[in-house]
């Protein structure tokens, strides 16, 4: 595929309460974006577990936003900074798995700042097609040796699989 | 679910028992062994019909089986080359219940951690790059070598390694590495009774470690991670409370709490729970809310500082079978040179 018509997929999860209003406001006011994020939402930035962010990826998403309310304004109290823990320390774990840090972004957007978020969301798609696709499952092909071995092992057992009544 | 010793003949013999390792280190054996006396319960009970570790059996002698005709097969093991997966395939075929024992079968364990690199990368360290080898020719193991007799063949090893149930069809799951023997002897009495849970289960408790560990417990607030030698720990009170990285809190109950018992933390060995699609991820949720600091720069410094080996904690037995298997391969990699 080549980098200049590359169209990354990124799923976006955004809580309820700041960044998924951000995201209707901005929709409201025809605050143009790119149409590149797919966007899931969840009550709260602490509910996103790790597991969203790699099952993602690994389906085939080229990039991740997560978003929530601005530290301090989160409406169950503190789970945005149990988000940006973990935010970092996944981030941790993907840059030594070979994941480039720019894919996957955690942004705090109130639900006035429907502006800030498409810049956001624009921001990020403009990064990872810099980056080009990630294709996960890509990684996980075998060596074109894999199936010709086989079929010799079976080939040259083959005679002994003949079951003697 | 039917009794496995239903696969008895009218004859009368004993149904037919296959224990088969791949890429392991033997230590399951070793725990299977560790039933001890039991084992002669075993023996009455089953015809051993292949056991590399402890017996003399052939793969031709497998192979003229009719399918279906080992009552249980307990492979241990992942699958890291072409020969361990036709050993899969053909066990399965010949198996009606395929166990996937211990942690290298079941989510790929310490042979899984090679993931982080692929076919090439492991060749040119192991016969290149180590202190004690001397290879000027740069000689590599080939797959086939002619020879006045005919074709030699090795097998051909993979860029990545796969747990059982990414390669064939499996039954159920033993965990642990290796699984605790009484835990073995309670599955194989489960077998025998054909007293089975349903397909897919893995068999033992869903409680964590942290439910069988007796130490004390307060609050879990971390400012600096610590390695095991950096401290001696209080034998009292929590291991993660004080800055080791346990994962009692994310890891499946069976083994009594072995590590923390001799102040050691737990590193995972019996895997995730019940429905957690990701042990790493679970791990990485739990560790991440004890963390205390609520800024990057302090969460950042904290995690750098303190836990340098990301993949090798947080997946020391579940890379093969995570999420993402792997790491990314460089572009333009296909390994098969
Ligand atoms: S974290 Fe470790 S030391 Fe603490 S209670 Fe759990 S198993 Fe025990
Ligand atoms: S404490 Fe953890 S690492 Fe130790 S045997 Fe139990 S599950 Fe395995
Ligand atoms: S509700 Fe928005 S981050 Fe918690």
């Amino acid at each position: 595929m080549s980098q200049t018509n590359f169209e990354p997929k990124i799923v976006g999860f955004l809580c309820n309460w700041c960044s998924y209003r951000a995201a209707d406001l901005a929709g409201i006011a025809r605050i143009t974006h790119a149409p590149n994020v797919r966007i899931v939402r969840v009550m709260c930035s602490g509910r996103v577990d790790p597991t969203f962010v790699l099952k993602a990826l690994s389906l085939g998403a080229d990039g991740v936003m997560i978003a929530g309310c601005h530290p301090g304004e989160c409406h169950y109290v503190d789970q945005n900074y149990k988000a940006m823990r973990r935010y970092h320390l996944l981030k941790h774990t993907l840059h030594a798995m070979g994941v480039e840090p720019d894919r996957v972004r955690l942004v705090w957007a109130s639900a006035a700042e429907g502006q800030q978020l498409a810049e956001a969301i624009d921001g990020l798609v403009a990064d990872v097609k810099k980056l080009g696709p990630l294709g996960w499952s890509q990684n996980w092909e075998e060596n074109g040796e894999r199936l010709h071995a086989l079929e010799e092992i079976i080939n040259e057992h083959a005679e002994a699989m003949e079951v003697h009544a | 679910m039917s009794s496995a010793s239903g696969a008895a003949t009218a004859a009368g013999t004993k149904p037919k028992l296959a224990i088969y390792w791949a890429a392991s280190c033997g230590g399951c054996e070793i725990s299977i062994l560790g039933i001890d006396t039991k084992i002669l319960d075993v023996a009455a009970a089953f015809e051993l019909v292949m056991c590399p570790c402890i017996m003399d059996g052939k793969v031709r002698d497998i192979e003229q089986l009719e399918d279906g005709a080992i009552a249980v097969c307990l492979f241990n093991g992942s699958i890291r080359n072409s020969e361990q997966e036709y050993m899969a395939q053909l066990l399965r075929r010949k198996s009606k219940v395929l166990v996937a024992f211990g942690s290298c079968a079941h989510e790929g364990c310490i042979p899984g951690l090679a993931n982080l690199h692929d076919k090439q990368a492991i060749f040119e360290n192991s016969y290149q790059e180590t202190e004690s080898t001397e290879n000027p020719q740069r000689v590599r193991p080939q797959t086939a070598t002619t020879v006045p007799e005919g074709t030699l063949h090795l097998p051909v090893f993979y860029d990545t390694v796969r747990t059982l149930d990414q390669t064939v069809d499996v039954d159920y799951y033993l965990p642990g590495c290796p699984p605790e023997s009484p835990k073995i002897w309670e599955a194989i009495q489960a077998i025998v009774a054909g007293n089975l849970p349903p397909k897919g289960t893995v068999i033992g408790s869903d409680t964590t470690v942290c439910d069988d560990c007796k130490r004390i417990r307060n609050v879990k607030k971390v400012k600096q991670f610590k390695r095991t030698w950096e401290i001696i720990p209080d034998p009292e009170i929590c291991l993660l409370e004080q800055g080791l990285l346990c994962c009692g809190i994310a890891t499946r109950a069976g083994c009594g709490a072995l590590c923390p018992q001799v102040n050691s933390p737990c590193i995972g060995c019996y895997g995730p729970n019940n429905d957690v699609h990701d042990f790493g991820a679970r791990l990485m949720s739990a560790v991440a809310s004890v963390i205390d600091a609520d800024n990057p720069k302090d969460i950042n410094a904290i995690i750098s500082q303190g836990i340098p080996d990301p993949v090798g904690t947080f997946y020391r037995f579940g890379l093969a079978g995570s999420l993402l298997r792997r790491s990314k391969r460089p572009a333009g990699s296909d390994g098969g040179h």
